[in-house]
């Protein structure tokens, strides 16, 4: 026998499920009024300091299908790299979005501001990035991913280097389609599978 | 801001297999390559905060909050309680909690759920609430009905309420499900199932709690959550900028 650890372990994860809307963005699954809106609509309010950027995109399962069901939450610092909370940081960035893909088409919009580069472990500087976290039906435990900017320098970032297969660093890409317009797609499994973070 | 460890690694045993024959959908929605494991950063070790003014005086009461209080939902009525807890067993307090779920017949309030137990027009189905200052929470509610789903032949899901935690940092996010003590359908869904180690399935039923059960009103179950914790020791390397 040895001694007993303190240490508690994490809840189990389980899926969100095809009803998760419910619970998370009620107005938008159709129980309009029992809040006056729902949580996350919009991560920035007027002033935001910064480009302001529109990323589209889809969640594609492994047939290739773009996800109806899908739920995202992002979390982001301001312009200046500073997270919602710390010293100094842009009173109108909450920096917390949370958005569906469309029922019919299967597309997400997130428009928010581009963040700054924020500072990463042992002095380490990471590229410009929002961090997302996708639910849906099917996904037993929440998958966790990153949207970096094609138009930033990504070369020194720490964990797009820990990507042995660099063709894969793309999978975290956003694309630029037009004047503060990028696309992300994220693919679930099989060809172009997006990088999921255990992080 | 005080300087605490990187979040402890996400012991990804406990949690239930991404990929799982049983439950269909999950077969085209798992990834088939390794996860990117990483230490965690201030992009994960921060995360949104929620205040009360969020919060509406009948948010986290589901009998009540559909009709605005002027009708009672349907069902055998319960106190849904518990307590957030990081690993380290510290409470979490100030986070939000969010719940959704059937009603006692078992039928969302959804587009997408046309099973033919009827809506009860007294109930819309989710609640939210903050933890108090020790990361207790409560909600009342009336215990969802187990209800069939296009599976394998012929599965239903056991008696089940969804829950969504923050935390205070975003790596910490999770969403799960609790069960009821005595349900004999857990052992025999395939969602609970995604979860191999039925230790840690035990983890998610939750007790009946007559201490907390009123006379006359509701019973109770508890439903205890544990989120990722911080690693505490004196050599963590402080991060620039933090």
């Amino acid at each position: 026998m040895v001694q007993s650890l303190e240490t508690l372990m994490e809840t189990p994860s389980q899926t969100a499920g095809p009803y998760v809307h419910i619970g998370c963005i009620p107005t938008f699954a159709g129980l309009g009024g029992i809040y006056p809106e729902d949580l996350g609509l919009s991560p920035i309010s007027d002033g935001a300091k910064g480009e302001i950027v529109t990323i589209t995109g889809s969640v594609f399962d492994g047939t290739g299908w773009a996800m109806r069901d899908a739920l995202l939450e992002s979390w982001q610092a301001d312009a200046a790299g500073k997270f919602a909370g710390q010293d100094g940081a842009d009173p109108n960035v909450s920096g917390f979005c949370r958005f569906a893909a469309d029922k019919d088409t299967g597309e997400f919009t997130l428009r928010t501001v581009k963040p700054g580069p924020v500072p990463g472990r042992g002095g380490a500087v990471q590229a410009p990035h929002i961090s997302l976290w996708i639910v849906a039906r099917g996904i037993n435990i929440g998958l966790n991913t990153r949207v970096y900017f094609e138009d930033e320098d990504n070369s020194a970032d720490p964990l797009l280097a820990r990507i042995e297969q660099r063709p894969r660093v793309e999978t975290l890409i956003a694309k630029r389609t037009g004047d503060g317009q990028y696309r992300f797609d994220i693919r679930l499994q099989g060809e172009g599978e997006t990088v999921f973070l255990d992080i | 801001m005080t300087d605490q460890g990187p979040l402890i690694p996400r012991n990804r045993e406990i949690h239930p297999n991404p990929y799982d024959w049983h439950y269909k959908t999950s077969v085209s929605r798992s990834p088939s390559l390794p996860l990117l494991s990483m230490e965690s950063t201030p992009s994960e070790e921060t995360g949104p905060r929620f205040g009360h003014s969020t919060l509406g005086a009948l948010d986290n009461n589901l009998i009540l909050n559909w009709t605005k209080g002027e009708a009672s939902a349907v069902g055998e009525r319960i106190l849904m309680h518990g307590r957030v807890m990081d690993e380290n067993g510290r409470p979490v307090p100030h986070t939000l909690v969010e719940i959704w779920q059937a009603n006692a017949g078992g039928r969302y309030r959804h587009i997408k759920d046309t099973y033919f137990a009827p809506l009860d027009p007294n109930f819309g189905g989710c609640g939210r609430t903050i933890t108090d200052e020790n990361g207790n929470y409560e909600f009342l509610t009336i215990r969802p009905g187990a209800y069939p789903w296009p599976n394998r032949g012929n599965d239903w899901r056991p008696m089940h309420i969804h829950i969504s935690v923050f935390g205070h940092s975003f790596g910490q996010r999770l969403i799960t499900q609790m069960y009821f003590e005595g349900d004999p359908l857990i052992a025999r869904c395939p969602i609970a199932n995604t979860i191999k180690d039925r230790g840690q399935l035990d983890r998610l039923v939750a007790p009946l709690d007559m201490a907390k059960a009123r006379p006359m009103d509701f019973l109770a179950y508890k439903f205890d959550i544990v989120l990722r914790g911080r690693r505490q020791t004196m050599f963590e390397n402080k991060i620039e900028g933090m």
